[in-house]
């Protein structure tokens, strides 16, 4: 018993994680004291197939993630503070996009998606939260049908970041571990939130900063999980849950790495810290409004498991291309080194790739980033709790009623 | 001498139509292919730029009328609102001439000027709206 307790401990094979390197702890220690060595999670892919994952798990302790994409399940709750009289706001519009007033008498939540009811698709809550954060003055109109203690029926004023009580983003899936392409095959041009697709497989587009993007550095959820700190937006947010549709029983290659969407993220911060830089109001075309959101997510280098995972790049991470027009059932796997090459192969005809998610934005979060923690801004935070690693397959929803 | 750039949409009784041919021989324009897309029994696509005298240029548009193919000039320009620019690339997925780009390392996006057919597609593909079209004189606009 105790032979084959050493002979498998000699072997490598008792327990599946290795001894930790150092804790996280430490690591803000190191932080503190300013001597912590940050790498973006571009650069950690040549420090690890220079020195290998156990030297490299030794020489870095954290790296930095980046990912600015379309995530259409975002929006702010904001509260207005009372008017004399008082009113319980029962619908709200924010530059004639509604917001949600079901809750509390002055709460509200403004989603990116609403559009405004003058302007259609040309403005949305997208536009509402970058004009916010823009530090613009916004329109408020609400309507009651009054109480005995908020009297008020209407109010019309305006609102800004500078004189409400809180404005907080808080979007309920961020972050998409993983994408599938999108292609169309049909003989007309669709438009969808993953950009205009041409006619006939005329192009595929594909949605992720890949080799950057802070779930694929740690796609089993080691470091990452409720209560991580988070660069959202410019500000520092949290991760509040798990975000809607987290997945994370999808196929999975043998380095971990999930094919198609797979875990998300609920996500918190202060709106009124953030910046434009990171935070952009977008419009698909016959599609409607979403928001480009800016997110960055620090890995701590705990161990050689970690340097391993954080050392992912285009070349080891795949997805499915898939009809968006749903006419067909094609779907055909590709690396996004390939998808970044600028074109794939789709039945013998070289087609175009084009990103919906950009890398620019993403490398300069993941710098940023690696700035504020080396400065000693942005400290580490254990989880405190795991996102879930197994769950139910999603639901789909049956049509019950007529 | 005149120069100027027209969409062909063809339909699909008329892809086989020797247009081109016709464009040189009867009307003496030089005609620079720019962009095709065409397919046997389907609506076809042509973009084209044809030189000549501005006489044989109107004659030969009148002529393409009278042949079921629809015609659009291109005129004006396009601009682009640089400093603005997210560099998320969904323009460069329209762009039939690749004067929108991006591509490895730094995946910026470029916009080569003397490559825009002026086709507009772009526009509407930007969602943040950052790609207009100007008249030409009317750079600046
Ligand atoms: S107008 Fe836009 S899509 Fe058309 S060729 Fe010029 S850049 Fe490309
Ligand atoms: S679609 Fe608009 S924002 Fe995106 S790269 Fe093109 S010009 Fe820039």
């Amino acid at each position: 018993m105790l032979l084959a307790l050493i002979a498998a401990s000699e072997s490598g094979s008792i327990g599946a994680i290795d001894m930790p390197v150092k804790t996280i702890d430490e690591i803000n220690e190191k932080i503190s004291e300013g001597k912590a060595v940050v790498v973006t999670a571009e650069e950690m892919i040549g420090i690890v197939e220079e020195n290998g994952p156990k030297k490299a798990a030794q020489m870095v302790d954290v790296v930095t993630t980046g990912t600015f994409s379309p995530m259409c399940s975002s929006g702010a709750f904001i509260n207005f503070g009372h008017s004399s009289p008082p009113i319980r706001m029962t619908r709200v519009w924010l530059n004639d996009v509604m917001a949600y007033a079901g809750i509390a008498a002055v709460d509200a939540y403004i989603g990116a998606t609403e559009l405004s009811e003058s302007q259609g698709m040309a403005y949305g809550g997208a536009h509402v939260i970058e004009d916010f954060i823009n530090g613009k003055d916004i329109r408020l109109y609400a309507e009651s049908y009054g109480t005995d203690c908020y009297p008020r029926k209407s109010i019309t004023t305006t609102i800004n970041k500078y004189n409400v009580n809180q404005a907080y983003m808080f979007n309920p899936r961020n972050c998409y571990q993983n994408y599938a392409a999108a292609t169309n095959s049909t003989d007309k041009t669709i438009y969808t939130y993953m950009g205009t697709l041409l006619p006939q497989f005329g192009n595929v587009t594909y949605c992720t900063s890949g080799q950057l993007s802070p779930l694929l550095n740690d796609p089993e959820y080691r470091t990452i999980g409720i209560g991580t700190r988070v660069f959202i937006g410019g500000a520092q947010g949290y991760v509040a849950f798990e975000g809607t549709q987290h997945n994370p029983g999808q196929e999975r290659m043998p380095n971990g790495i999930p094919i198609g969407p797979a875990g998300t993220l609920a996500l918190i911060g202060d709106m009124k810290k953030m910046s434009t830089s990171f935070v952009r109001a977008a419009i698909y075309e016959k599609y409607g409004t979403t928001l480009f959101v800016g997110v960055g997510i620090p890995i701590p280098i705990l161990d050689e498991d970690m340097a391993v995972k954080t050392s992912v790049s285009d070349k080891d991470i795949y997805t499915n291309i898939v009809d968006k027009s749903g006419k067909t059932s094609f779907s055909q796997r590709v690396s996004y080194q390939e998808l970044r090459s600028g074109f794939v192969t789709i039945n013998n005809k070289k087609v175009p790739t084009a990103p919906l998610s950009s890398m620019v934005k993403a490398r300069e979060i993941a710098q940023l980033l690696k700035m504020q923690v080396q400065k000693g801004e942005f400290l580490l935070t254990m989880p405190a709790e795991k996102l879930p690693q197994n769950a139910k397959p999603l639901n789909k929803l049956d049509v019950r009623g007529d | 001498m005149k120069k100027v750039k027209v969409s062909l949409t063809f339909p699909p009784s008329k892809v086989t139509f020797p247009l081109m041919t016709l464009l040189v021989r009867d009307f003496g324009l030089e005609v620079n292919i720019l962009h095709a897309d065409i397919h046997l029994n389907r609506t076809g696509k042509l973009i084209v730029e044809l030189s000549g005298e501005e006489e044989s240029i109107d004659k030969a548009l009148q002529f393409i009328n009278g042949q079921e193919i629809k015609y659009h000039l291109f005129n004006g320009m396009l601009t682009w609102q640089e400093e603005e620019c997210v560099h998320c690339g969904a323009c460069t997925s329209v762009c039939p001439s690749r004067a929108l780009s991006m591509s490895a390392p730094d995946f910026y996006l470029t916009f080569n000027k003397e490559e825009c057919l002026v086709c507009g597609l772009c526009i509407k593909a930007c969602p943040l709206r950052l790609l207009h079209l100007a008249h030409r004189g009317n750079e600046t606009a």
